[in-house]
Formats: structure tokens, sequence, C-alpha cells
């Protein structure tokens, strides 16, 4: 039996029936086709499915589209605005922290969360932020170098905070 | 005349604004009218007759359209094939259904492909067909597969040894006879799995009208996928387009046919429906092939000093149930031909068994039988350093073949070296490490009683995979050129076709650099486009370290082509000769009158409008170029490993990690430090980490990311690198290529490393995973002693 959600996403707010086993990564993929969001594994170890809902950084793989009812939620397609690169998409391009880019949606938005809680992570703060993400092309040192990119440019412009 | 060099700028790759803003396009995001979706239901036993299937309760389910069974595709499509069988061997090649007929052979063998209206309804569906099976006996290790009286997997394979391959030398037995020192060493390296981020799948869309299959699929060479799947369902080739964009990893496990892709295929034709089929990350640990899987034994002979005179090595490799594409190229001439590594070894003596057992099939992985050998001949050079109680450095150097001596034959003779100079980077590595300190340290270390450790590796990897002749030498079904068109249009903008197919490596930006150093054009007017079979010419794609050394260099010869045109039209443009002309950055111009000018834009669109041509120069720029090298490429380095040991926990903590590579010359220095970066990564974590691990009934047990230890951001520290470059002489730029570098040196580092730390507890060598527990299991073993 088919269930209603309303889901806020990207700003746009979106109404439909689901099945009630319906995860939420393939709600935004097949039902939004928002397609950036990547399924990655089946054991939410992989972290390639990670999106912002409601303010907080989930896997999208573990969550049942029902449960995200009246949700606010960000994907990888809405971190941009008005054309302009969030500091982390910046800092990924800048430091060559993606090869396949597979892995990026999820990694991006798993570090733009790590910068909200920390915004001055150390190297192993920054580390062990990515414990639930995983990428199998980088071996990790320019991801970590995207994020203290980012954290550097974040800090000297405290004006982006204020976008939540 | 070209002012602006391909070498040494690190631009940002082109290929990242839409994979960091969520536009990237993956085979799974490809969507059309009317797709269904597809499972397949695997087995559960390795080893079992089928009974029966019934499939009408799954057929009655919501949402099914149809299901079929091996028996149902036995019309449609032919076995899975075997592309790469070697000439002196005795290889023969059991039957690969897609699907299984009558017998399954490992845990994950298909046995019935459900289609439904979408993937929840196709699972529902596959977990609701009943299938009887009578279990057979089961054998998953390659040396049990071999006793006699073991399972046997095949009538026609008897024993279970595919094949048996044999390559020599020089005189090996003399060689012992003659030898100071003789030892035996049993090396094991370990079955892994390859875990790119996506995993294998398609998308199949047969046309009734035109009968044209398009397929999307994750694949590292669509051309070969096109080659391949007319052969097996006698589609013709012009009626396949097959597509290959955004492709989330390969690390080889995307070269192979995958029997999922041929399945989608023949579904789709049969059923004039678009047919989806991703594996999920469980599927992909079972259906996608293995790699490594070695048991190595080897003997050496050496001189006091330190020489090394010979080697004799048997090598019993696990294939799996069946022979993936190219799967018995890998431990025979990908393993043999590296085995003496950077060393003037001259005697040497292979024989390589290929195994077949229960478990999913091995085939390429990331470096693909030259890290097995760079493992075994790594190891081998700490093993003589450590017996002789000599440095590892000093014997590396008495047995590193000559910079004066390439191109240079192994003892086979069956390869030949292209060029080096292994003492350099060594040097270099050397220093950054500050050897001497670094001893220092240990000894200090050592008489605190901390185990610390360093190790070397400094090997050679054969990358650029060609030529052709030697393929076809080789026993590998198929060419190793590679084709490039460049295609100048009426505006000055310039389209690149090319047939290689990248996963990440980064050629939508390397090769719109040689391009701007050949033509001048800016790289934001070149597109380079690869991943269509139906525009690009034939290539065989993205594997091998072959992209840029092969691929790139067809792609400066096609535009050096275009270069010549365009200087005869600009030369007519200018009415002067074509002799009296130069070509600078783009633009024709009279020499010595840099005004008298002709640009880029000027001379395409006189080219394409065609009203005033040079007499014999046809209209158009549109060059095309298929690069056959005369030669592999052999890129080389020095990779210094620390470590230290935390005895109450066993983790081996990496301290400092330094990589020195020559990789030839450089186009852009900050992708190949990223290839690098993730190829360290992949083979220290092989080290220490990951391993395939199958109970005796030939169950998975390390079968989902919970349950196999792929590196983590906190796995491992920053690398520090630095380069010399030694250019290949067999190609226009120099390149030797790097995709495969990091992987190969990394992983005998970091164990030479491991060992080192180990050795005043008396441990001489240990098999692959070091993990925590398996090192304190030796430490504890050792006080116990």
């Amino acid at each position: 039996m088919k269930q209603q959600v309303t889901i806020t996403v990207n700003g746009t707010t979106h109404t439909n029936e689901v099945e009630p086993r319906l995860l939420l990564v393939h709600y935004l993929r097949d039902v939004l086709d928002l397609t950036g969001t990547h399924v990655g594994c089946d054991t939410s170890q992989c972290g390639a499915c990670t999106i912002e809902m409601n303010g907080s950084a989930v896997k999208s793989c573990t969550v049942l589209a029902v449960q995200a009812d009246g949700a606010e939620i960000t994907t990888i397609e809405g971190l941009a605005k008005g054309g302009e690169l969030h500091p982390i998409q910046e800092g990924f391009w800048e430091m060559h922290g993606l090869q396949c880019g597979f892995c990026t949606p999820g990694m991006i938005m798993t570090s733009v969360n790590l910068l909200k809680n920390n915004p001055h992570p150390t190297e192993a703060e920054i580390r062990h932020g990515l414990e639930g993400n995983l990428c199998r092309c980088t071996g990790y040192q320019n991801i970590v170098k995207a994020i203290q990119y980012a954290a550097d440019k974040m800090s000297a412009e405290p004006a982006a905070a204020g976008d939540d | 005349m070209v002012a602006s060099s391909p070498f040494g700028s690190s631009i940002k790759r082109r290929e990242d604004p839409r994979l960091i803003t969520g536009a990237g396009h993956y085979t799974d995001d490809v969507r059309l009218p009317g797709m269904l979706s597809m499972a397949i239901l695997r087995s559960p036993h390795a080893h079992a007759r089928i009974v029966n299937i019934d499939t009408s309760a799954a057929k009655a389910m919501p949402g099914v359209v149809a299901i079929y069974t091996g028996a149902d595709l036995v019309d449609l499509v032919a076995p899975v094939p075997c592309a790469w069988q070697p000439k002196n061997s005795d290889i023969k090649v059991p039957e690969y259904r897609p699907l299984a007929v009558d017998t399954v052979r490992y845990v994950g063998d298909g046995v019935a492909a459900v289609v439904a209206e979408n993937r929840y309804m196709a699972e529902d569906a596959a977990a609701a067909i009943n299938v009887q099976y009578d279990t057979l006996p089961v054998v998953v290790h390659q040396l049990d597969a071999m006793k006699d009286g073991a399972p046997q997997l095949y009538d026609s394979v008897p024993n279970n040894v595919a094949f048996h391959f044999h390559l020599e030398g020089g005189d090996v037995d003399a060689a012992f006879q003659k030898a100071d020192l003789t030892f035996k060493q049993r090396l094991v390296n370990q079955r892994l799995i390859p875990n790119a981020m996506e995993t294998r799948g398609a998308v199949a869309s047969y046309q009734r009208g035109s009968n044209e299959l398009t397929l999307w699929c994750t694949t590292q060479n669509p051309h070969i996928v096109r080659f391949l799947m007319s052969l097996c369902t006698n589609i013709p080739e012009t009626q396949i387009r097959v597509l290959s964009q955004d492709i989330g990893g390969g690390f080889g496990s995307k070269i192979a046919m995958q029997a999922g892709e041929m399945i989608a295929s023949v579904i789709s034709k049969d059923l004039l429906r678009p047919i989806k089929w991703m594996e999920d990350r469980s599927e992909n640990y079972v259906s996608t092939t293995h790699g490594r899987d070695h048991v190595d034994d080897v003997e050496v002979a050496a001189m006091k000093d330190g020489r090394v005179v010979g080697l004799k090595v048997t090598a019993y490799a696990n294939m799996g149930a069946y022979l993936s594409t190219a799967a018995p190229g890998v431990p025979t001439w990908l393993f043999t031909v590296t085995q003496s590594g950077a060393y003037d070894i001259p005697n040497v003596a292979s024989d390589v068994y290929g195994v077949l057992t229960n478990t999913t099939a091995t085939d390429a992985y990331r470096g693909a039988g030259r890290p097995e050998a760079t493992y075994l001949i790594e190891r081998v050079m700490d093993l003589v350093a450590k017996k002789l109680n000599l440095d590892p450095t000093e014997v590396r150097r008495k047995n590193f073949i000559p910079s004066d001596a390439f191109p240079y034959s192994i003892a086979s003779g069956a390869i030949a070296y292209d060029s080096g100079d292994y003492d350099k980077t060594l040097d270099r590595a050397l220093e950054m490490i500050d050897y001497a300190a670094l001893r220092k340290e240990q000894e200090q270390a050592r008489a605190e009683g901390r185990l610390f450790g360093v190790g070397f590796s400094t090997y050679i990897e054969v990358c650029g995979l060609a030529p052709s002749a030697a393929a076809g030498a080789m026993g590998f079904g198929g060419g190793l050129y590679e084709s490039a068109v460049v295609r100048v249009h009426p505006t000055g903008k310039v389209t690149v076709l090319t047939g290689i197919n990248p996963q990440g490596q980064g050629e939508g930006t390397t090769f719109a650099q040689l391009l701007n150093g050949e033509l001048g054009v800016p790289v934001e007017d070149i597109e380079i486009v690869w991943g269509d079979t139906d525009r690009i010419p034939m290539g065989w794609g993205t594997y091998g370290s072959r992209s840029t050394a092969v691929g790139g260099s067809a792609l400066v010869f096609a535009a050096r082509k275009v270069r010549d045109k365009m200087m005869k039209i600009g030369a007519h443009l200018l009415e002067v000769s074509p002799e009296e002309v130069v070509f600078d950055q783009g633009s024709v111009h009279v020499k010595g009158a840099p005004d008298q000018v002709k640009s880029f834009g000027e001379i395409a669109l006189a080219a394409y409008t065609a009203w005033n041509m040079p007499e014999g120069v046809t209209p158009g720029l549109d060059e095309s170029y298929f690069f056959d090298p005369v030669s592999n490429t052999f890129p080389f380095g020095a990779h210094v490993c620390v470590v230290e040991i935390d005895k109450d926990s066993g983790k081996a903590d990496v301290r400092r990690y330094v990589a020195v590579d020559d990789v030839g010359n450089v186009i852009n220095p900050m992708i190949v430090d990223g290839q690098i970066h993730g190829g360290i990564a992949q083979g220290l974590a092989q080290a220490v980490l990951e391993t395939a691990v199958y109970d005796d009934n030939g169950q998975l047990l390390s079968g989902t990311m919970m349950d196999y230890a792929i590196p983590k951001a906190s796995s491992f520290p920053n690398y520090e690198l630095d380069r010399t470059v030694t250019p290949c002489p067999f190609n226009p730029m120099g390149l030797k290529g790097v995709g495969e570098a990091g992987t190969i040196a990394s992983t005998p580092a970091i164990m030479n490393a491991i060992v080192d730390a180990l050795s005043p507890l008396g441990v001489e060598h240990f098999d692959m995973p070091a993990s925590p527990q398996r090192i304190w299991q030796l430490v504890h073993e050792q006080k116990g002693n």
C-alpha cells in the first residue's frame, strides 16, 4: 500500500505516493531523477549516497523515503548556489580531490557537514570525519587537501556561513 | 615550431565541473522510456547440479515481464568468451555459459534472470524462484584442486589444471650449481576484490526496425565489448553501439566481458524493451572478477656479494570457476616477463599452473601479474640481503640493470625494457628519507625495544600495453594499437576522438594538453570524446597504463597530420610555398615575417569552405591515426616505507612513505601525483588490510564492504613524492604511463618494512595480509619461544 510523502529537496517541495519500502536514495534518483546521489554498496559502508537531511549528513540508502516525510534535504545538485560552486566543490576541483567522481557527491556532502560541525579541523580530524566515506581512486590525500582548502576559504569569508 | 610545451602544467581537470555538481552520467543514470529492470538469481552453492528450476510462482508476481533460465539462453547467446589464450601453453577453455546450464560452479553463478517493471519487483520474483540443487564436492584452494582425487569442475580439465605455461632463459641449473647461496621460499599473493566504487552494469536497448543494439555499460574497453558481443550474439558490429562515458573506477575489473551485459542485451532483443541491470555490491563481490590469488614457490641462487644469478619460479594461480576474458594472460605473460624486476638476472625459469576452483573467476586487477611479480622479486632481494647480512639497498644496486644497458632484453628474450636509470631514483629516495639518519633512528628504537622497520621496493613495470604483434604472439585475441581522430571544425574548435576509455585517469584534460602542445589550440576549444563505438574508430581501451603512451601518441600523430595540412593551406593563402612558412602557436606565418600570418581559425574556415585550396589538397581538416608502438614502456622507481609496530595491538603504522617514480615525461603533474597516491594506497591495502576469504564450502566470507577491509581516509598518512624523468624512446612524447605504478611498488615496500621491523624477533617472512591480528600473533609467538 503506497503512502504519501512530502519532502523538500534543494528548495523544491515534492509530494509523491511511494511504497513504504522505497529507500530514500531510490526516491531521489528514480522518482525525482536526481542522479547525482550514487549507490556504491548495500551495507551503508561507502557513503556515496550521503545527502544533507534536516541539517545532518545522512546516508540516503539507510533511510526510507517515508521516514523523510516532512524533511528538508540538500543533495549534490543543490549545493552550488546561483551558479557559484560551494567552497568544498571548489576545493575538490582545485586540489584534484576526485578521479572517477563516483564517490565525490557523497564525499562532498559529508565534508560540508564536517566543516559545519568543525570549521577548523586538524588533518587527523578530517581523516576521522571521513570514516563513513570510501574512495578507491585518490588514496584520500587530495580529498584531505580539498577540505583544508575549503576550511581556509570559508573561514576567510565568514559571510558564507549564513547558508543554513 | 610549437611554443607551448605539453609537459609540466597542472591545469585543473576539465572533467570535474560536472562530477562535483552531480551532473556526471554513469550507466545507472541512464533512463529510457519503457525500461525494465533485471535481477539475476545466483547460486547459493559453490558446486551443484541443477535438478529443477520452478519459475511458475515468480512469473505470477506483480510487475514481472519475463524470466529466463540458462536453458532459455542457449540459443540466444554464445558462452562468455576467453580472449587471451597463451600459445605456449596447453590451455583448455571450459564452457562459461552466461547463465548456468545443468551445473553451477561457484557461489554467485547465474541461474535465472528476472525482468520486471522495477528492481524491487525483479528481486522479489527472483527470491520466489524455486531451484532444486544436488550439491557436489567443492574445492576452493588451487593446491587442493590439483591433488589426485580432488573434486573435478570439468571432465575436460583433468586435475582442474586449465593450463601450464613455461618460460625460461639462460642456464638455470648451472646457475644454481655455481651459487654461493641457494634458498627456497613460498610467497602467497592473496585474492583481492577490486571494489571500483561503481559496480558493473548495463543498459541494453534493442530497436526494432533499425535492428540496432545500443548498450551503455561500465567497461574500460567499449570496442572490445562490441567486437565480442557481436561474435556472441550474431548481431553484426554495424548494428551494435556501445556507450561508456562516466565510469566509476575500473582497476581492471571492467575489462572482462560480463555475463550480465550479455544477458541484458539478448533479453532486450528478445523482448524489444530496454533492460537495465546494475549489480548491487554483494552481487558485485561474487559476479565481477577478483584479482591476484597466487601461490608462488621461488628458488633463488645468489653469490656472496649479493648478485642474484638464478631464479626459478613455480606459480599456482587460482583462476576461479571459469576462464574470464583476459584472465589466462595475467599469471602467464604479464607475471613472468616482469619477474626479474629491475635486476640483471641471467638465468630465469618460470612455470605457471592455472587452476580452476569453485570460486569467482579472477582476472586483471590494477597491475595484473606485475604486482605479483614485483612482490616476489622485491621480497627475494630482501631475503638475499638478510641471509648475506647485507644492506637491502646494496643488494639492489649490485643487481640493477646498468643505465647504459638499454634496451635490455630479459633472460628469456621475451621482452626488452625501453630505458631506465634505477640508481637515480634510489639515490633520490634515500636522500629524501635521509637514509643514514633513518637507520640510526631504527637502532635507537630497537635499543628501546620498539619494532621499527624500513622497507624498499625498486620496482619496474611493463606498461603502455602494445605492440599488436607482441599481443598476437602472446595469444591475446586482439590488437594493442590505439586510434585517434583530430577533427578541426570550421570555427576552429577541435573534437578529438580516442579509442581509450578512462575511468577517472583524466585524459579529458591531459589529451587536451597534448593537443594544445601540438596545434596551439586553447584547451577550452578542445573536446575529448571517448566511449562511443559509433563515433570512434576501433581502439582497445584503457588498461595496462597504456592510454597516454599509446592513445596519446596516436593523438599526437593525428595532430601532426592536421598541422602539415594547415601549413599547406596557410602557405597557399599567403601565396608562398609550404617550405616558406612556419606553424607557430596555432597560426601559420611566413618564415622571418610573423606579420604575414593566417590564424588557426582562418585556415580552418578556408579548409571547409574550400573556395581556394592548394592544388592536390582535399577539403576538410579531419585526420585519423592508428599508432602501434614498436615496444612497451617500462616505468620504474624507488619507494621507501617506514613502519612502526604497536606490540600491544599488532598494528603496523606507516610513519613515512617516500616514492620516487620515473614515468617518462609528465603532462600534468597534479594528475600523475593523484595516480601515484591512489595506487600506493591500493598496494598498501593489499599488504595490511584486504583479503577475500572463502570457507571450505566455497562461501565468500568477506562478501560485503562490512567484511572486506577497504582502506579509509585514516588508514595511511600523506605520501612524499618526487620524480626523475627518463623518456621512453619508442613514442613521440617520451611517455611511459603511471596508472599502476603505485600499486605495483607499494605492496612489497611495506611488507619489507614490516618484516624488517619484526626481524629482531627472528621473523624472516610471513604472508599477507599483515593484519594486526597476524602481527600480534607473530610478536607473541616469538616472545613465547
